[in-house]
């Protein structure tokens, strides 16, 4: 068993874990101000389809959220397990900000989530939807830390080394680093665009069933003009985290745009296979000069290529799909979003091919955010933490055989909950709001 | 003056996997006992735990990310050394979670398929805890012996939990249920004492340092005032639910009481035996602490957070305190 093999189990078995575990916060990040948003509404409104979208709305909250708390204790173990060269010598900086999350933000929205869930009928309304804002505070605050920590990891700042080891030297400046504004809004636009996808895709596939279902016809009209605005909003956030990107990290993004050598009025590569042994693109489709322009607004302008960091460069191909993917889906997202706007205008009843297509975007947001996850994660290869610290000297541990065999059971165990899952919600959204809660009419009639 | 911020944090360690023992524990407990029950007395025991377990479970997080963040050269070996029973016990966890939430909303075969799976999840994790104990006080001692005592160990533990999950019902329950889960309760009981009398005995033979802890008169003496008052705990609850199975009314509330006040004194002679060490007699928490710079900025988080949190969990507990229905979601 040599290194490199047990490398590459760490880094499957914990890509694979965070890449299952991301696919559920994406969603509760920005579904538990959905959540607030209905509850508030019925309070306003006490119209019983608003209550019924709450509680259909709630129960798949609970679900993604327990998908997310059960997959994330596995994180919190295999930090240690899989990568003892980063707690040890970055332990002092991620020990905290870690903590500060378990501490501010878990518990918070464990148990509000509770009182959430089950409690409508045991506290004031008040009390009721405090809680509610209480839940999405926690996840947003969750992925306030998380994302402090990985931004500080792409771009550390504020640290000083004593005895080989990194501690803190200003915790705002290692909190609020460089690329963390950009991330964190991008993320959390990403999260509202792939809740916003999910309520809208799920209300299409319910209005095919049921023409007629109140809920669903505002959850998707809700859902559209979430999405017309915040679609548009992310390409131009993106943009400028690009920017931040190119400041910050050089290297990644001349693995994302393919740019193999260092050249003036750098052309904008639509599509190619990067190859990556003659270390050139083949079969490239480009716009002549178009990445000076985008990068620095200057057609004219040199860009680093991968030439100027090697040897420490990311593989090109997957940073390069990747983010082609996420952008694509991206501006089908917003293509999408304002054609529905318009097909909807004055309260018409949207076509059913439209229904469809609304349906066949349910899951969209989660390519993209993978996708994304994809781009900055590997893009910032081979480092771990940018110029500190290098995935391979992170390390160690856990054995290939101990890596292999429960790499084997958490595949086993992911694909049948992601089975569930989606079976589940598919259901759930089909069967509908309306028939879900016979007494939620009366309920609303007494009050 | 200055603060041992090692003992500080293990100490804050300590009451974290606490917290979470009791309070995870009533709620596996509950979910191993699921077989026991009828239909619909299941759908009530799952009800009766449904507003708690995710915020329990946030324990188990808590205590591991401190043994990450206070002590990372001890989680290293630590997590190493007990890299199987861990993943055993990630997925009984993931299981169980999900078939908690999946099971509300099946129906027939699917229903029956997420209760198994709720009971086997639960059944799983608590072995592996159990197991992942044994190691522990063992200091990972290699060999089939140091496997058979892990074993004793998590059986006990399994029972530990039967015993708070069935106290937990006597609280939230009536009727029929309730008398079951006295009957419960006393089997709970009687495991638990087995457990206990022979990981007392065992310990000490299993290890040199735990037994130069127990065995040194005079101090000897003093220590066994805690088998004394475990005893003593073991004997109130067992009193208790004596009489609640003659049908003599008596506070719900206190069989639970005594099953924590089990757990605490056990955790407690456990921590007397490990102490100073993170890793038995091979690493102490000094050697293992994080940065002083990082123990300290946690700290303070931790003493502002804290008693939000526990302000909070009480909250919730007064929310749902009175009997469990049927209904989940009401």
């Amino acid at each position: 068993m040599d290194a490199s093999e047990a490398l590459f189990l760490a880094r499957t078995q914990f890509g694979l874990n965070i890449a299952f575990h991301i696919l559920f916060p994406s969603i509760t990040i920005a579904l538990a101000w959905f959540l607030v948003f209905f509850r508030v509404q019925y309070a306003l409104t006490r119209r019983p389809e608003w209550l019924a979208t709450y509680r259909l709305w709630t129960k798949i909250f609970a679900l993604s959220f327990a998908m997310g708390v059960v997959s994330g204790i596995t994180m919190s173990f295999q930090f240690g397990t899989n990568w003892p060269g980063f707690m040890n010598k970055v332990g002092n900086i991620a020990g905290p900000l870690l903590a500060y999350e378990v501490l501010t933000a878990f518990f918070l929205e464990a148990t509000f989530l509770g009182v959430m869930l089950f409690g409508m009928n045991r506290v004031p309304n008040w009390v009721h939807i405090t809680s509610a804002v209480l839940v999405a505070a926690g996840t947003s605050l969750s992925a306030f830390w998380i994302l402090a920590l990985n931004s500080w990891m792409q771009t550390p700042v504020g640290h000083i080394v004593a005895d080989g080891q990194l501690i803190a030297g200003d915790w705002l400046e290692v909190i609020f680093n460089p690329s963390f504004p950009y991330r964190m809004i991008h993320m959390m636009l990403a999260s509202g665009l792939t809740a916003t996808f999910l309520v809208a895709g799920l209300s299409a596939w319910r209005l095919l069933k049921a023409p007629g279902d109140a809920g669903a016809a505002r959850t998707l009209r809700a859902g559209i003009l979430v999405g017309a605005v915040l679609a548009p909003l992310q390409a131009w956030v993106g943009d400028r985290h690009g920017l931040n990107t190119l400041e910050h990290q050089p290297a990644k993004i001349a693995a994302i745009e393919a740019i193999w050598k260092t050249e003036k009025g750098v052309p904008l590569v639509l599509f190619a296979i990067p190859n990556e042994q003659a270390r050139r693109n083949d079969y490239s489709i480009e716009i002549p000069k178009g990445a000076s322009l985008i990068l620095k607004h200057d057609p004219d302008a040199e860009l680093k290529g991968l030439d100027a960091f090697a040897p420490d460069t990311a593989p090109v191909a997957p940073v390069f799909f990747s983010f082609r993917v996420m952008v694509g889906i991206g501006m089908a997202m917003i293509a999408l979003a304002w054609f529905g706007l318009w097909a909807t205008r004055g309260g018409r009843a949207p076509p059913r091919w439209l229904l469809w297509t609304f349906a066949g975007f349910t899951f969209s947001g989660w390519v993209a955010v993978e996708a994304g996850w994809l781009v900055t994660e590997i893009g910032r290869q081979p480092w771990l933490v940018t110029g500190v610290l290098r995935t391979a000297d992170a390390a160690g541990g856990a054995s290939g055989a101990q890596l292999g065999a429960s790499l084997t059971g958490y595949i086993l165990t992911y694909t049948l909950m992601l089975i569930a899952y989606m079976v589940v919600l598919t259901h759930m959204a089909g069967t509908g709001s309306a028939r879900e809660d016979p007494r939620a009419a009366l309920v609303a009639e007494a009050r | 003056m200055t603060i041992d911020l090692p003992v500080v944090f293990a100490v804050l360690m300590g009451v974290a996997v606490l917290a979470y023992v009791v309070l995870d524990g009533y709620d596996l407990g509950v979910g191993m006992l699921l077989p026991a029950a009828s239909p619909r007395e299941q759908n009530v025991m799952v009800s009766s735990i449904g507003p708690f377990w995710d915020a329990n479970e946030t324990w188990l997080v808590l205590g591991v990310g401190l043994l990450l963040v206070a002590f990372p050269s001890a989680h290293g070996i630590v997590l190493g050394a007990l890299y199987l029973p861990v993943v055993v016990m990630l997925i009984g966890l993931m299981l169980r979670g999900v078939a908690f939430e999946f099971r509300v909303k099946a129906e027939g075969w699917h229903r029956e398929l997420w209760n198994g799976l709720f009971w086997f999840g639960s059944f799983l994790a608590s072995l592996a805890q159990g197991l992942m104990l044994g190691y522990y006080i063992t200091g990972f001692a290699p060999g089939f012996g140091t496997f058979l005592f892990a074993l004793v160990v998590a059986g006990g533990l399994c029972g530990g939990y039967v015993l708070l999950g069935a106290t937990w019902l006597i609280i939230r329950t009536e009727g029929d249920l309730q008398r079951k889960a006295v009957g419960w309760t006393r089997w709970g009981l009687l495991w638990i004492a087995l457990g206990v009398a022979l990981v007392s005995i065992g310990t000490p033979l299993a290890s040199e340092t735990v037994r130069m802890k127990w065995f040194d008169f005079p101090r000897t003496l003093g220590l066994m005032l805690l088998p004394a008052a475990s005893a003593a705990a073991w004997l109130w609850v067992w009193t208790l639910t004596g009489r609640m199975k003659r049908g003599e009314t008596t506070s719900e509330w206190k069989p639970f009481a005594g099953a924590v006040a089990i757990y605490a004194l056990a955790f407690l002679g456990l921590a007397y035996s490990v102490f100073p060490y993170v890793v038995l007699d091979r690493m102490t928490i000094w050697e293992a602490a994080a940065h002083p710079s990082a123990l300290k900025v946690m700290l303070i988080g931790a003493l502002i957070v804290l008693p939000f949190i526990i302000g909070y969990t009480v909250f919730a507990y007064r929310v749902f305190s009175g009997k469990a229905s049927e209904k989940l979601y009401d």
